[in-house]
């Protein structure tokens, strides 16, 4: 039978990562124990020893089955290393643990290039070739990676056998039937089978579930003795068994030659293999995410023209258009329906950057000599594919900078009476139409004093007299950095005001609590996806456009006494205690006619990177989800518009860019 | 007509182990590690077990340890599917009561000679 072995391999893979996961749990685990202090052994727990040892195995088995003979023969060693440390007879030592997480990183690189059919790329090969020269240095001798057992010489070439089998009259209990091995040795060639009947009891005293019979059997064939023992090689401590040569002829094998070639290295026998195997997938398919997007942008045209449908009937007579209103209703739902179900397509669980983590965390602190410890929640929080890897970099940064300067020394935690390991947490969850992603630690928290004196330092607007959420706010000032030693943990700087601008680009916010001596928390909220939008419809002058809603604090009608013209610095509204200058939507977008000028009309305030501003415009429509149309790929960059979308009356509608808005306005003001 | 059991932790084997065998016309149940084999075995009489060696819950040869002390598979065949080639492992499967072994790697026409072997 064919069975093309290639069905199997997207299993293989899926459970592969899996296993990798699973060891690169364990073996930080394992790392955590033997950290404690230097009495190892007490730490270490077998059962994870043994996880990991199961996971490698798997990899191994499978690898090998499916074809992967490189990466069975790389995993081959990291067995060895983790069944020495099972049995006992290799202590488990930081250093052991430090050369298995790099295996696992090798091994990881090697999966995915025969995932992908690709050729291992030449620095992944290189780092899997030095990988396994210093696993093979530790385990001691090169051990030879696991072959086909080596061609037994063909010792014995002649006529045939002599053979003598006489069973225990146990035999059965293990499942064995010597029939089943007669039947085999007659494949093999001819026969003359000879019953031995004498350890027969009379029948009354036979025990029926006992082997009473033994056979002579005269083989004639050419194969050569190896095979006769394969055969037996089931019942040979059940049986007594004599193989003799029918004619004793005994020749030294030609067979010699051929045994055991040495194994081509192991990346090129890989490499050879990938391009055999493609990969097919069966319990989820891979498509190509330019399909999908169109999917998702063929469906936002669809909620545009049901958005118009729905606007039209409005104008229809209920009772006399009775089905078609209530067809139109249930378009409405499919249409939703639809929607989300398209979007869930794109949608990954959040774990897939969470889970960079742990091992980022282990090298950081080890670098440092910190001791840091890594919680996370709300793993299985879904979000767009393209969002996550967009937040990677943010989120990255933001832990990274929670190692470096947040977490203080073990001894200065230890004299500020708190435990000597630091704790850094993750937290994703859903939270209305948002994702919530938490980042906070236990260590120091932000140094006022210390952010002050840096912004002024830099010349950055900086006074005492600023809230602390004020002062806050300075850490995202473009080059602001308080390490006088720019560590090459967190980079040069370049740090917070990257990590708001990309989220804001994202449609989403960026907040940040700090209380000295306790640690401090980032949190970041995020739309659920890129291609809709929660906007708020705003007219001005006949036209309409769409403002994000994570960007609008209130609206509100101001009376006169609240505007005030400054001069050189334009108007300015005066919203409570604070002074927000305003700017005209029809100036922005010179529209003629409206409330340009005058206290008539509606002034909404938004919000972006921490500063305030109002915008005066004629009307507030309302609050509609709109699909957002790339503007710069269909026409060209236009200023103060992050996007279009199409209305439900089919009319065209600018979604403003409230952070370019803002940063204008402030600079206006300030000239 | 009874069925096969494949027992073995990694999906993918047990997929192959189960689509080469019912491709040539066996009915085969899978179970993911020996404690749930164990269970099923108690429920439903097997005409051959196949059993990874190295599994969670329950390995391998604990499992052949359990099933050969059941009145129901005292005499059925028990193969070891194992990726040690050194004697020990065999050995010790051999005297906890499996008929044989099959050494991994295997591809479908190995293990499908070694089963029609088994099961004549």
């Amino acid at each position: 039978m064919k069975i093309d072995l290639a069905r199997f391999h997207a299993t293989f893979f899926e459970e592969s990562f899996e296993g990798l996961d699973v060891m690169e749990r364990g073996l930080l685990q394992l790392d955590a124990g033997v950290g404690q202090g230097g009495a190892a052994a007490a730490a270490v727990d077998p059962e994870t020893v043994n996880a990991v040892f199961r996971a490698a195995h798997s990899i191994k088995g499978g690898a090998a089955t499916f074809g992967f003979g490189g990466v069975a023969a790389f995993t081959h060693h990291i067995e060895t290393l983790l069944d020495e440390m099972r049995g006992g007879t290799r202590r488990v030592s930081r250093r052991g643990v430090d050369l298995l997480l790099r295996a696992l990183d090798a091994l990881r690189g090697l999966l995915v290039a025969a995932r992908d059919g690709a050729e291992a790329n030449s620095t992944d090969a290189a780092a899997a070739a030095a990988v396994q020269r210093d696993l093979e240095q530790f385990l001691g001798a090169p051990q030879a990676a696991p072959q086909a057992e080596p061609a037994r010489p063909a010792s014995l070439q002649g006529a045939g056998f002599q053979i003598r089998f006489a069973p225990f009259a146990a035999l059965f209990r293990s499942g064995n039937d010597p029939l089943m091995i007669l039947r085999e040795l007659a494949e093999l060639g001819r026969t003359e089978v000879e019953l031995d009947t004498e350890r027969m009891p009379a029948f009354a005293q036979a025990d029926p579930e006992a082997c009473y019979m033994a056979w002579n059997i005269r083989l004639h064939t050419d194969q050569p003795r190896a095979r006769l023992e394969e055969l037996f090689a089931w019942v040979e401590d059940e049986c007594e068994l004599e193989i003799d040569p029918l004619a004793a002829v005994s020749a030294p094998a030609q067979g010699m030659a051929a045994v055991a070639q040495p194994s081509a290295p192991v990346l090129q026998t890989l490499t050879a293999r990938l391009v055999e195997h493609g990969a097919a997938e069966s319990s989820s398919i891979r498509v190509n995410t330019a399909k999908i997007d169109a999917l998702i942008n063929l469906v936002g045209e669809l909620v545009i023209t049901q958005a118009m449908l729905a606007q039209n009937a409005l104008t229809l007579d209920p009772a006399q258009n009775e089905r078609l209103l209530m067809g139109l209703q249930q378009l409405d739902r499919n249409t939703r329906q639809l929607q989300e179900a398209v979007l869930s397509t794109r949608m990954l669980p959040i774990e897939a950057v969470f889970n960079r983590f742990p091992r980022m965390l282990r090298d950081l602190a080890g670098k440092l000599g910190k001791q840091v410890r890594l919680e996370t929640d709300g793993e299985a929080t879904e979000l767009d594919k393209a969002m996550i890897e967009k937040i990677t970099d943010p989120l990255t940064h933001l832990v990274r900078n929670c190692v470096d300067h947040g977490i203080e020394p073990p001894a200065l935690r230890a004299a500020a009476g708190k435990p000597a390991e630091g704790t850094i947490r993750l937290a994703a969850a859903h939270q209305g139409g948002n994702i919530r992603i938490e980042v906070s630690d236990d260590g120091g928290g932000l140094d006022r004093a210390r952010i002050l004196a840096s912004a002024q330092a830099k010349g950055i607007a900086a006074s005492e007299s600023m809230s602390d959420a004020e002062v806050w706010q300075l850490i995202f000032a473009p080059g602001f950095s308080t390490k006088e030693q720019v560590t090459d943990i967190s980079g040069r700087g370049v740090g917070m005001d990257v990590v708001k601008r990309n989220i804001q680009a994202l449609g989403g916010h960026i907040e940040l609590e700090s209380e000295a001596g306790r640690g401090m928390r980032v949190v970041i909220r995020l739309p659920l996806t890129l291609a809709i939008l929660d906007g708020m419809t705003i007219a001005a002058g006949g036209e309409t456009f769409i403002v994000p809603l994570n960007c609008v604090v209130e609206s509100l009608r101001p009376e006169a006494a609240q505007l005030k013209s400054v001069a050189g610095q334009g108007r300015v509204l005066r919203v409570r205690e604070e002074y927000l200058p305003v700017v005209a939507l029809h100036d922005l977008f010179n529209i003629g006619g409206g409330a340009a000028g005058e206290q008539r009309g509606i002034v909404v305030v938004l919000e972006a990177e921490g500063r305030k501003m109002a915008l005066q415009v004629d009307e507030l429509v309302g609050q509609q989800q709109v699909v957002i149309k790339n503007v710069e790929a269909n026409y060209r960059r236009v200023f103060g518009v992050s996007g279009a979308t199409i209305l439900g009356d089919g009319r065209v509608a600018l979604i403003l860019d409230a952070a370019a808005l803002v940063r204008s306005t402030w600079r206006a003001a300030a000239a | 007509m009874s069925r096969i059991l494949a027992v073995d932790d990694s999906a993918s084997m047990r997929q192959m182990v189960a689509f080469t065998l019912s491709s040539a016309g066996f009915d085969v149940a899978e179970a993911p590690d020996g404690a749930v084999a164990l269970q099923m075995a108690r429920k439903e009489k097997f005409k051959l077990v196949l059993a990874d060696v190295n599994m969670p819950n329950m390995d391998g040869i604990s499992l052949v340890r359990a099933l050969r002390a059941l009145p129901d598979y005292r005499f059925t065949p028990l193969l070891m599917l194992t990726t040690e080639s050194g004697p020990e492992k065999k050995q010790e499967g051999k005297a906890a009561g499996a008929t044989g072994w099959l050494v991994k790697p295997f591809n479908p026409d190995q293990l499908l000679g070694t089963v029609r072997r088994v099961l004549g």
